[in-house]
């Protein structure tokens, strides 16, 4: 099992990220994304330094992945993309089919993000035979619909083709609009946001006038309320997911990735927080917290 | 330009023909389709019926087959594609890739739209779905006036917009959040915000807490009209505010960018609502034939009336209409 960090979600000052990669260059991760998801008017590092710290990356002995925008709207987000498709070195995660576009294109390899819409065994080999060597499973799916998926016999015969992953740690990316929920927060609008979602490098919790935390806002990206935890069920993955995602946050990354690569075979369990789930892997609603330890389902919302 | 109209049922079919739809769409009962609601949608039976119905007037049918084909039960969008194509409709309204390629390869001739599910944004998207056949892109409500018109010059595949209806802010197809809080959403249901998982208490003074399985999504005093709790609707708390963080319950209205659009080329112009009654549909099909009609005499001259305003603010969620994403200032 091969463990990777996602791209960073969230807005952090430059000299924040060159540590967290700093961090990882030094970590025993095999793989890391980089690259702006969520909005392109963050430009606190641009792609000529995504660029240089992926070649550290590399040099320190990583896979190296450049990770694309989510939701492109402008011809502007388009020039940007194609930047980082031509790059010449690196593969490149598409969150967009018009990612898919460019790179298919190109004849270049990729990996297929999780906000594609892959959910059959057509669609997936499709993807394949466009170029996919990685396919981020779509969140919502369940262990039991990726376990059906796979060994679907039009897939069973390309399965040497392309490698799995699961975003298995952090606050799921559940949804992305055309309008900017930080700046809405603020009372700003999107068009004079001042980037103001810097300010909130985990984002602003959203929670229910009974107090349960619902959702995070990241921009115009919008984040499960609990942090998505698969620590308990990385077992469950075996023979399924081949590599498993932990999504940066602001503290702890080495220290997690360390916890889930000791329980890779359940031998060393670890307790969830109240605030975390599992249930989208379990076939549950996602913001369920099942402890299977003692297999009983924790409501960690009032009912 | 087109006037699309949406019919849930042949009572809505007629109403949208009798009051000047250019087209229809509709859906199959079940997963097939995004608005899978009981008592809603037609079997392939009543689509036959549905197809001669609008043909007599000389008008076409999209059918939706627009959600996600699951992995055991790919046969069910199969079929839906195979009965609508056996029907003789004009058009299917497809999302997922593997459903495109299936229609397009079984039934080269049969007009491919792109759904609003697919969340196509942007140039090279357009191109990735014309290229499997795709001849028009419902495109999704997150995109600004100035973004729609930059696509519309850059694309030779025809543009369909949402005119009026529901609001969703969200880019279509990728939005999970009524999964994370309920288990089921468009993708993997065919519904956001579940019927079967509302629950409405009443409070102690006289107010109403509305919930969707168990999360508390809105509280209403007890003069305050409450409104189904769609979970992107609702009134949540932001640091020290409560407000509706991610949008009010709303309507989308875009009469007033009618010259605009029809400037641009833009091909139909969509009304949401399966899940409407036959009776909004007359209303809003009325109001919106208007004004297409007036645009299309001079669009130089055209300014609202102040009564279609009046119907369609009277038919909106919460009495209000935006302009949603096409107006910057909203995003």
């Amino acid at each position: 099992m091969q463990f990777s960090f996602g791209p960073i979600l969230y807005f952090w000052p430059q000299q924040q990220v060159e540590r967290f990669y700093q961090q990882v260059a030094e970590s025993d991760v095999d793989c890391v994304y980089l690259g702006e998801t969520v909005c392109s008017k963050r430009r606190e590092l641009k792609f000529e330094d995504y660029f240089r710290l992926a070649q550290m990356l590399r040099e320190a002995g990583k896979q190296v992945c450049l990770s694309t925008m989510t939701l492109l709207e402008a011809p502007s987000e388009l020039r940007e993309l194609r930047k980082y498709c031509d790059n010449g070195e690196f593969m490149v995660e598409a969150n967009d089919v018009g990612a898919i576009s460019l790179l298919h294109e190109s004849k270049l390899p990729f990996v297929g993000g999780a906000a594609l819409q892959v959910d059959n065994q057509h669609s997936l080999r499709k993807l394949v035979g466009m170029g996919m060597k990685r396919w981020v499973i779509p969140v919502e799916l369940s262990r039991d619909w990726l376990a059906e998926l796979l060994a679907e016999p039009l897939i069973e015969s390309v399965r040497d083709c392309f490698e799995t992953e699961l975003f298995a740690f952090g606050h799921l990316p559940l949804a992305w609009s055309g309008r900017c929920f930080t700046a809405r927060s603020e009372n700003r609008a999107k068009d004079q946001c001042e980037l103001c979602c810097i300010k909130y490098p985990q984002g602003r919790t959203v929670t229910s006038q009974d107090g349960t935390e619902v959702f995070v806002l990241n921009g115009i990206q919008t984040q499960s309320g609990t942090r998505y935890n698969l620590i308990n069920q990385l077992k469950s993955m075996h023979g399924l997911v081949d590599m498993v995602r932990l999504s940066p946050q602001v503290h702890d990354n080495m220290t997690w990735l360390r916890r889930f690569r000791m329980n890779q075979d359940g031998l060393q369990p670890y307790p969830l927080a109240s605030s975390e789930s599992n249930g989208y892997w379990l076939k549950l609603a996602g913001l369920v917290q099942v402890d299977e330890a003692s297999a009983t389902k924790v409501e960690n919302y009032e009912s | 330009m087109e006037l699309l109209c949406p019919a849930g049922s042949m009572p809505a079919l007629k109403a949208a023909l009798e009051n000047g739809a250019d087209a229809v769409y509709v859906g199959f009962k079940g997963e097939t389709n995004a608005r899978h609601f009981a008592g809603l949608n037609l079997d392939a039976a009543s689509l036959r019926d549905a197809v001669r119905l609008v043909h007599s007037y000389g008008k076409k049918i999209h059918v939706a087959i627009n959600t996600f084909a699951h992995v055991r039960t790919w046969d069910h969008w199969r079929q839906a594609v195979d009965d609508a194509a056996a029907a003789g409709v004009d058009v299917l309204i497809i999302a997922d890739i593997a459903v495109l390629a299936y229609a397009a390869e079984r039934y080269p001739k049969l007009e491919l739209h792109l759904s609003v599910q697919a969340s196509a944004t942007n140039a090279a998207a357009i191109d990735f779905y014309k290229q499997l056949g795709v001849t028009r892109v419902v495109l999704p409500r997150v995109l600004s006036m100035q973004q729609v018109r930059a696509l519309a010059r850059t694309t030779d595949v025809e543009l369909e917009v949402f005119a009026f209806g529901s609001l969703c802010i969200m880019a279509e197809g990728r939005c999970y959040l009524s999964s994370y809080m309920t288990g089921e959403s468009p993708n993997t249901a065919g519904a956001c915000s579940p019927a079967q998982h509302v629950r409405w208490d009443e409070t102690a003074d006289g107010g109403l807490e509305s919930r969707l399985n168990g999360i508390l999504i809105d509280r209403f005093a007890a003069d305050e009209t409450a409104g189904y709790p769609t979970l992107c609707k609702g009134r949540f708390k932001v640091g020290d505010a409560t407000y509706h963080a991610l949008e009010e319950p709303t309507s989308l209205n875009t009469l007033d960018l009618l010259p605009e659009l029809y400037k641009e080329g833009i091909a139909s112009l969509k009304i949401e609502g399966r899940q409407r009654s036959p009776a909004y549909v007359a209303q809003i099909t009325r109001v919106w034939r208007q004004a297409i009609d007036r645009v299309m005499q001079n669009p130089e001259q055209f300014a609202v009336q102040s009564e279609w305003n009046a119907v369609l603010a009277n038919l909106s969620e919460g009495s209000q209409t935006t302009l949603g994403a096409y107006h910057r200032k909203w995003k």
